[in-house]
Formats: structure tokens, C-alpha cells, sequence
């Protein structure tokens, strides 16, 4: 039974992967979770220098999910490669590091940082709807997406993933300009943006407003976007967005993603990426799939 | 450290102690490796609600195999708890966070000072600490856990309303002791510590405070939970503490609250 998936050369030993930003860099996690057993760890977004993030409140529960506006809060790309790079090296899993910045020269200058290191892939945040500068911006136009991901390109000794953002009208414009634009693969979706009032303190429970919405509740509208992606380019997709069981990630799986990206499920159930490679695993034992990549986009 | 870990737990009681305020005590074995003042993660069983909520631990029992839980209804996942009855199994996570420094008030004057819903996590606390004073502010005379801190430890009572004990708040009890403390453990809301804070500097007092913050993941990934620093910290570099992980306690002289 074949369980690995390739992506831009890449290959990973099963197609789980965690969410940048609710993973860390594994190492909270690593106390509930072997390491070894992801394809990926997929960290939390860094920038050239350190980002404070929002004020507090950051966070609020919602139906079936919960709001966050963390604002990429991050230690810099200097202490992330010192720290965070170094404690995933120890492990036997592809490390993917996930870049934020406020203007091209701050990707770009990530990338650069991250050239020699020992990184499997980059995944590009455009699609932050947290950050007020650029970020977002960068993930709602197409031009403006194309013409970053072409710029990051010529900086990145790693393939590149572009994660795009479901706050557009049209995913597939979205996909496609990242595709024509060199991108190695797209992930997505990243939170959809939210509100949530208190009624009786009639104030905004997030002290940013708005924050990104994820959770099984966003699922349906994740999975529809990843099947439209997959109808729209050809370059590998890694799907995410409210996975919480192997059935959903089997629905992505289904829709057209070649990985997937376990996210705010592990605030709820710290153990929710193993059980997810352990639930993929059975299902195709019991399936009788010998390579999971048959179930790439096998939806009729 | 004892290794974190998310298990199912059972109820073994269920209390009302006052309008909202109950009193629930869990097997599990987490209660093995929990220390005063630190707290676990309590799962609603409606799935539509999905995060822990970050419960202090009010007391362990002698046998290190239960956990008391003494919370405010405040919601949805809260207002499920209160009516969990003996016998229901729940999921928890923990031990979550680091507690009050016990080694800080060995051979010193400790006041533990605890302000509504801030009152049960010091119950483990005063158990802990031999001849330690304890200052708790109510409302009114709903004084609930009275009778635990006055087993503990010499017991002190402020009211908003003057009903029992000292009119005013904690630190008004505190001054009119008389008692100078070495250290102050302090729990309750933010202007309370806030004045507790300003109160230790100008005394000269260690004092250390536990704070609360709406929290996602309850062990240090999701950074929902932070609070500003005096000094750079070695975990996230912009002075931005985790109240779950690098606290619930600070020394109060460490954060800008």
C-alpha cells in the first residue's frame, strides 16, 4: 500500500500536513504527536523581522469553529532558522516553511534567508486577512498575485506553494494566475474573514474586529474551492480547511488535492494529524486502494 | 514536566454553590501530576462548541486522583458543565500551564489575595503554604469557599457591599490586617491585579498574579493568549508572553497590565 505523495519533486511520506499557524513549529504539538508520522509540518508564518501581532483579544469560538486575528505574530527569520529550523531537523518529516511579509522585498528577503537551508518547500502567505498591509492585497487580485509569485520565483531555491485566499470571487482566477506565474502548487483555503459581536457588552469580541474563520465549519465551502482549483490548474494542490477526521481529508483528497493541511482541529484534538494518517490508512485497507494517488480527484 | 495529554475524565460530583458558581469535582489522572494554580482544558460535549475552556484547578484530593473545579457560568460550554451530573464522561486536556511559586513563600509571610471567580484557584495554594493568610473579595455576602480557606490558612473577607468582613476590595482587607507580606499569589480580575501590581512595587512586595486571556489551544501553539512584557522574551522576541504555556502566574514586575 503506497501512502506518499509527490509534489514539485518533493516527496512526502503521507499526504497529512499541519495548517501554518496552528502547529507552531511542532514543538508544542510534539508532547500528543510523533512528529515522524506527518508528511509535513507545515510552520507557522515568518517575516524578515519580528512581527508583535494583534492586541487581545485574538481569538473567539463560533459555531463549529472559531475566529482568530492572531496578525502573523513571529520571531523574525533570524531566530526562526536558529530555533524553529533546527528542532524540525531532527525529525524524519518535510519541513515546509510558511513566509509572510508586507511588501515584496520582505518575501523576498525571507526567501533569500531560507536558500541554503535545509527546507523542503516554501508556501507563500498572500491570503492573511488579519495583516492591514499588503498580505491580503497581495491574495485578492490576480495581477497583483501573479506578479508576486513571479518575483518569489526568481528568489526561491525551494519549490513554492502559493496559499490562496477563499475571500475572492473567483478561485479559480486566483489558481490559475499563480499557476502562470511559475508557482509549483497552490494550498488552500486560508480563513475565510468574520465578525462576532458580544450583544450584551455590544462590543466586537476580537479586538482586530474581524479574524479568520476555520473549523469544520468552514469545511463545505474549503472542499468546493479546492474541486473548482483542481477543475482550473494543473500544478498540485495541498487542501485544507476544517479537516478534523480522515473522511474529510479524504473529501479534499476526492476534490482534487494531492495533501492536505490539518488546522484549528488541533487546538480541539492535539492528536487529530495522526488519527488522520491512521484513518486514511484504514480506509484504503478497507477500500482496497493500493496507492492513495488514485484517489486524486476521483470524484464522479 | 509531566507530559501533556488529552483523556477522558469522569464526574464524580456536581454542586451549585451559588448563583452561578459550581463546584465539580473529576476523576481523573491528571490530578496526579497537577500543582496549584495551574488548570486544565474542559471539553463542552456539544460539538458545535469545540474548544477547551480553560479551567484553574480549585483542589486535588489527598489521593492525587481527582481534580475540583470551582467555575463561573459565563456561556454556552460553561452552562453545559454546570449541568453535567456524577457519572459522565468528559474529555480534558492538561496539565496546562505553570502554577504559583511555592519555593518563593517558603519561610516568608505569604498573602494569598483572591477576587470572585479568582478565589478557587488558591485553595491549593493555601493548602500548600503552612500559616498563610488569605484576603478574598466578593461582591457580597455570597462569600462561597469560606469555609475551605478558613481550614487552610488565617482568613480575611472584603465585600463590595460591606456585608462581611472589610467594605471595599482585597487590598483594603490587606492594609487593615496590618499584615506586611514578603509575597502576595494573586487571581481575579484585571483591575484588581493591575492594583495589586502598583500596591507590590510601591511596597517593595514580590507579588505574582495569574492572568486569563480567550484561548485557543491551552499549550503555547496558537499565540491567542498573550500579554505584553516588560523584557524580551525568549519565546516570541516581540514581548509578547504566552498566558497559557509561559503563564497562568507571572511575577507581576514582568508584565504591562
Amino acid at each position: 500500500m503506497n501512502t506518499s505523495v509527490t509534489i514539485a519533486g518533493v516527496t512526502f511520506k503521507n499526504p497529512v500536513m499541519t495548517a501554518s499557524g496552528t502547529f507552531g513549529s511542532g514543538m508544542e504539538y510534539g508532547e500528543f504527536v510523533d512528529l515522524n508520522r506527518l508528511g509535513a509540518v507545515v510552520t507557522k508564518g515568518v517575516a524578515n523581522v519580528p512581527w508583535p501581532g494583534n492586541p487581545t483579544p485574538r481569538v473567539a469560538e463560533t459555531y463549529g469553529g472559531m475566529l482568530n486575528a492572531i496578525g502573523l505574530q513571529n520571531p523574525g527569520i533570524d531566530v526562526f532558522i536558529e530555533r524553529d529550523i533546527l528542532f524540525l531537523k531532527q525529525y524524519d518529516t518535510k519541513i515546509i516553511v510558511n513566509v509572510c511579509g508586507k511588501t515584496v522585498e520582505d518575501y523576498c528577503e525571507v526567501v533569500d534567508k531560507l536558500a541554503n537551508q535545509p527546507v523542503d518547500m516554501l508556501e507563500i502567505n498572500v491570503s492573511c486577512p488579519n495583516v492591514k498591509e499588503g498580505a491580503i492585497a497581495f491574495g485578492q487580485r490576480a495581477d497583483a498575485l501573479f506578479a508576486i509569485t513571479q518575483e518569489i520565483k526568481k528568489h526561491a531555491a525551494q519549490p513554492v506553494i502559493m496559499k490562496l485566499s477563499p475571500n475572492v470571487t473567483d478561485i479559480t482566477e486566483m489558481a490559475k494566475a499563480a499557476e502562470a506565474a511559475g508557482a509549483d502548487a497552490i494550498s488552500l483555503i486560508n480563513t475565510i474573514t468574520g465578525m462576532k459581536i458580544d450583544v450584551n457588552r455590544r462590543k466586537f469580541v476580537l479586538a482586530n474586529k474581524t479574524g479568520g474563520l476555520s473549523g469544520p465549519a468552514i469545511k463545505p465551502v474549503a472542499v468546493r474551492m479546492v474541486y473548482q482549483a483542481a477543475q482550473a490548474v494543473k500544478i498540485p494542490i495541498i487542501g485544507m480547511g476544517g479537516i478534523a477526521t480522515a473522511e474529510d481529508a479524504l473529501e479534499f483528497i476526492l476534490a482534487g488535492a494531492t495533501a492536505v493541511s490539518v488546522g484549528a482541529m488541533n487546538f480541539v484534538n492535539p492528536y487529530t494529524t495522526v488519527e488522520v494518517v491512521d484513518g486514511i490508512e484504514e480506509y484504503m485497507r478497507r477500500c482496497q486502494v493500493e496507492d492513495i494517488r488514485e484517489l486524486i480527484g476521483a470524484v464522479e | 514536566m509531566p507530559q501533556k495529554k488529552k483523556t477522558t475524565a469522569v464526574v464524580r460530583s456536581q454542586t451549585r454553590l451559588t448563583e452561578g458558581i459550581y463546584d465539580m469535582w473529576l476523576d481523573t489522572d491528571l490530578a496526579c501530576d497537577a500543582r496549584p494554580g495551574q488548570f486544565i482544558g474542559v471539553y463542552p460535549l456539544d460539538q458545535s462548541t469545540l474548544l477547551p475552556r480553560p479551567i484553574s484547578i480549585c483542589e486535588v484530593n489527598e489521593e492525587k486522583t481527582a481534580l475540583r473545579l470551582v467555575y463561573r457560568v459565563v456561556g454556552a460550554g460553561t452552562a453545559e458543565f454546570s449541568a453535567w451530573q456524577a457519572g459522565e464522561n468528559v474529555q480534558v486536556l492538561g496539565v496546562l500551564g505553570n502554577g504559583y511559586p511555592l519555593e518563593a513563600g517558603k519561610g516568608r509571610c505569604v498573602a494569598l489575595l483572591g477576587g470572585g471567580i479568582g478565589v478557587p484557584p488558591l485553595l491549593e495554594t493555601a493548602k500548600a503554604l503552612p500559616q498563610v493568610h488569605t484576603f478574598l473579595g466578593y461582591r457580597n455576602a455570597d462569600t462561597f469557599l469560606k469555609e475551605d480557606f478558613a481550614r487552610y490558612s488565617t482568613l480575611h473577607i472584603a465585600t463590595e457591599d460591606g456585608s462581611k468582613g472589610t467594605k471595599g476590595n482585597v487590598l483594603d482587607a490587606l492594609r487593615e490586617s496590618g499584615l506586611k507580606p514578603d509575597v502576595i499569589m494573586a487571581c481575579g480580575p484585571m483591575p484588581m491585579l493591575r492594583a495589586i501590581k502598583q500596591y507590590a512595587e510601591r511596597e517593595g512586595v514580590e507579588a505574582y498574579i495569574s492572568l486569563e486571556e480567550r484561548m485557543a489551544c491551552g499549550v503555547g501553539a496558537c499565540l491567542g493568549c498573550v500579554v505584553k512584557t516588560k523584557d524580551i522574551d525568549a519565546h516570541s522576541h516581540v514581548r509578547n508572553a504566552r498566558i497559557c504555556t509561559d503563564g497562568p502566574v507571572f511575577n507581576a514586575k514582568e508584565v504591562d497590565i
